[in-house]
């Protein structure tokens, strides 16, 4: 393993850098054609810190998540832990998935329904051989909201109701005592009164644990609720990132603003129309200007950037905590 | 006039281990050309009311009360009658879109099919309708030889809009429309739906556990809880100023952005909802209740009048020795 200097302890953040993507490419061959999932993304989570990845549905925040897992191999780039690059033999993983933990959307999918909680949550410390199982399970199991945990020990999946399996599959993560999870749409399949509870739940642990996370979500509500800082994903590129309150109430990326803008609530919808994105064919100069409202309006051309939105290709953002937009406009306007 | 009337309907599921009362009493109204959102969370009976209406519920369901179509008792059709109803007089929008289609058969077939069945199109002309259709749903005509697999998860819910609309049913009854789908997609799917109802008078149920998602698109919005409804009004109303408590924890579950009361701060509530076989004796809320009083597990308040337009079963909406409201609520 080699030791290498994170860039972002150089610019100076508030928390140390744990876990960091650089210059991270994934990319999937796909019906003949490549698709660049992750194509070029620079992102670092603090300790103690949420971070939440927004974006829509092939985006390749899922991918990125994976890899940032050790799931997917990147196809160039790399992912540091500690500031160590990860390596991919399975001794090395295996440790590595001691510390950071995969929290599943969908516990009905992501729980066997004829095991028990206890056999579900002992399975991460039987892997690791950890010693004190039952100790280990019972204190992920009240540190993840089920008190007293020996009533659940003997439960299935079925008997519990939605919260509460939600809450198993955190305290399978919380098992190993990890100090990342990451968490893919933690609360989508979620009832409305019950999404509140796990979110607080995922803040608790933060705050009385010191656990960073990086929570993958279509939801800016959810943003807004946990929390630190925010990065939202295009077309496999993170176009704005920054602090949740700057990014959320003043965005600067036309696509972060159209996001905000469907929420319900909202004074003036910018309805995005065409087809989703598609990782196979990204387009050239901004990836986002088939869509963008700014420039479609002629507010591009105003500023005299339209030009640059369809040709030039904008850099990669680095992993700074400040705010910062991926947007010709935005940096003219500014 | 009304199209839809429920009057003291119940829905109750025998089971080996006895009976589940799902839907203890529901009574509302609905007029013509206006959209009624119903919302809840899992086990509250929202989407077996939806599925009582057009008696789509399993033979182990036994309805009560009454159901007014236009009217006409559905719990009293014969099952032609009820065949001609389904589609063609009101028509419904599951959730999970992506399981209601036929993997195997072409869109622009499956659109056809209840034109064909109810005799609404002969198999030429019927091309030249789906179109219309798939046009109004914001696709191009040539969808109509995809299959569903070559469509993404909000074109397939446009494809489920499509076939409701297909026989122009007055109502459309849609359980959840945009829960699996993306922020962006959904803002898309909502957006046609209020054109819908906009341009061709439609009316709407619908039903979500989403309230800002409801009061979105909805006139009025009745909130289920363990089978019964507690709280009814105009949806913007019953958004911002909820009178019962468990309307304003739904209501609270999902923050709006930029507000910093909610920042830092998710709002939950807790506990789980109530078993129906072994419901909470009083109000059967009162368990989960952040203000609840010292009645509230031996008084089972029923929908009191909380402001012009608006009930809601709480006792802090109760006044001190008020009469009883009607059983049947008067929605405008």
């Amino acid at each position: 393993m080699t030791e290498t200097q994170t860039p972002v302890e150089a610019v100076g953040t508030a928390r140390p850098t744990l876990l960091e993507a650089r210059d991270l490419h994934v990319g999937f061959p796909s019906r003949g054609r490549r698709a660049r999932a992750v194509d070029g993304v620079d992102l670092a989570i603090g300790e103690g810190e949420i971070v939440a990845l927004v974006g829509e549905s092939g985006c390749g925040k899922t991918t990125l998540a994976r890899t940032l897992l050790g799931l997917e191999r990147p196809t160039s780039g790399s992912v540091l832990y500690g500031g160590t690059a990860l390596e991919y033999g399975s001794k090395a993983l295996k440790a590595y998935r001691r510390e950071v933990q995969l929290v599943l959307q969908d516990p009905m999918g992501s729980l066997n329904p004829r095991q028990t909680v206890y056999e579900a949550v002992a399975e991460g410390p039987r892997i690791h051989g950890l010693p004190g199982e039952q100790e280990v399970v019972a204190s992920a199991l009240s540190r993840a909201g089920l008190r007293p945990p020996e009533r659940f020990f003997l439960r299935y999946p079925h008997e519990l109701s939605g919260g509460q399996r939600q809450r198993v599959v955190i305290a399978g993560a919380l098992a190993l005592e990890p100090k990342v999870l990451i968490a893919d749409e933690p609360v989508a399949s979620l009832d409305a009164s019950v999404r509140g509870e796990i979110l607080a739940l995922l803040l608790r642990l933060r705050d009385e644990l010191g656990l960073s996370a990086l929570v993958v979500t279509h939801d800016l509500g959810l943003a807004w609720n946990i929390a630190d800082r925010v990065a939202v994903m295009y077309l496999g590129r993170i176009v704005e990132s920054g602090p949740v309150e700057q990014v959320l109430t003043a965005p600067r990326h036309p696509y972060t603003q159209a996001l905000l803008s469907v929420l319900p609530e909202s004074p003036e919808r910018v309805v995005l129309t065409g087809e989703p994105p598609d990782p196979t064919r990204i387009p050239g100069g901004c990836r986002f200007h088939a869509r963008c409202q700014v420039l479609a309006s002629g507010r591009a051309a105003e500023a005299g950037v339209d030009g640059r939105c369809r040709a030039e290709p904008l850099a990669v953002l680095p992993a700074v905590p400040t705010a910062q937009a991926a947007c010709h406009y935005a940096a003219a306007v500014d | 006039m009304a199209l839809l009337e429920l009057d003291d309907v119940s829905v109750t599921y025998r089971i080996a281990a006895g009976e589940v009362p799902a839907v203890r009493g529901v009574s509302l109204t609905l007029d013509a050309g206006t959209a009624l959102g119903v919302a809840g969370e899992s086990g509250s009976g929202k989407s077996t009311l939806a599925m009582a209406l057009l008696r789509l519920l399993p033979r182990d369901a036994r309805v009560g009360g009454r159901i007014l179509l236009d009217g006409e008792d559905v719990l009293a059709m014969k099952w032609g009658r009820l065949r001609a109803v389904r589609w063609a007089e009101a028509s419904i929008v599951f959730q999970g879109a992506q399981h209601g289609l036929n993997p195997v058969q072409r869109i622009g077939d499956q659109i056809a099919e209840p034109l064909l069945v109810h005799g609404l199109a002969k198999p030429d002309s019927a091309r030249g309708r789906v179109a219309e259709l798939l046009e109004q749903v914001g696709l191009p005509a040539w969808r109509a030889r995809s299959y569903p697999h070559e469509l993404s998860g909000g074109q397939r819910q446009r494809i489920m809009i499509a076939m409701a609309l297909a026989c122009s049913p007055r109502l459309i009854i849609a359980d959840e429309p945009t829960t699996a789908l993306d922020v962006m997609v959904q803002a898309q799917v909502l957006t046609l739906i209020k054109e819908l109802l906009a341009e061709r008078g439609i009316s709407l149920i619908m039903i979500s556990h989403d309230l800002s998602v409801l009061a979105d698109v909805c006139d009025r919005l009745a909130v289920m809880y363990a089978g019964r409804v507690v709280e009814h009004g105009p949806s913007r109303e019953v958004f911002h100023d909820p009178k019962h408590p468990y309307s304003a924890a739904l209501a609270a579950a999902f923050p709006t952005v930029g507000d910093p009361v909610s920042r830092l701060a998710p709002k939950g509530l807790g506990g789980d909802p109530p078993d129906p076989m072994d419901l909470p004796p009083g109000c059967s809320f009162h368990p989960r209740c952040p203000v609840a009083l010292d009645v509230c597990p031996t008084l089972d308040v029923e929908l009191w009048p909380a402001g012009p337009e608006r009930r809601a079963a709480c006792v802090h909406v109760r006044p001190e020795k008020a009469e009883p409201a009607e059983t049947t609520l008067e929605v405008s």
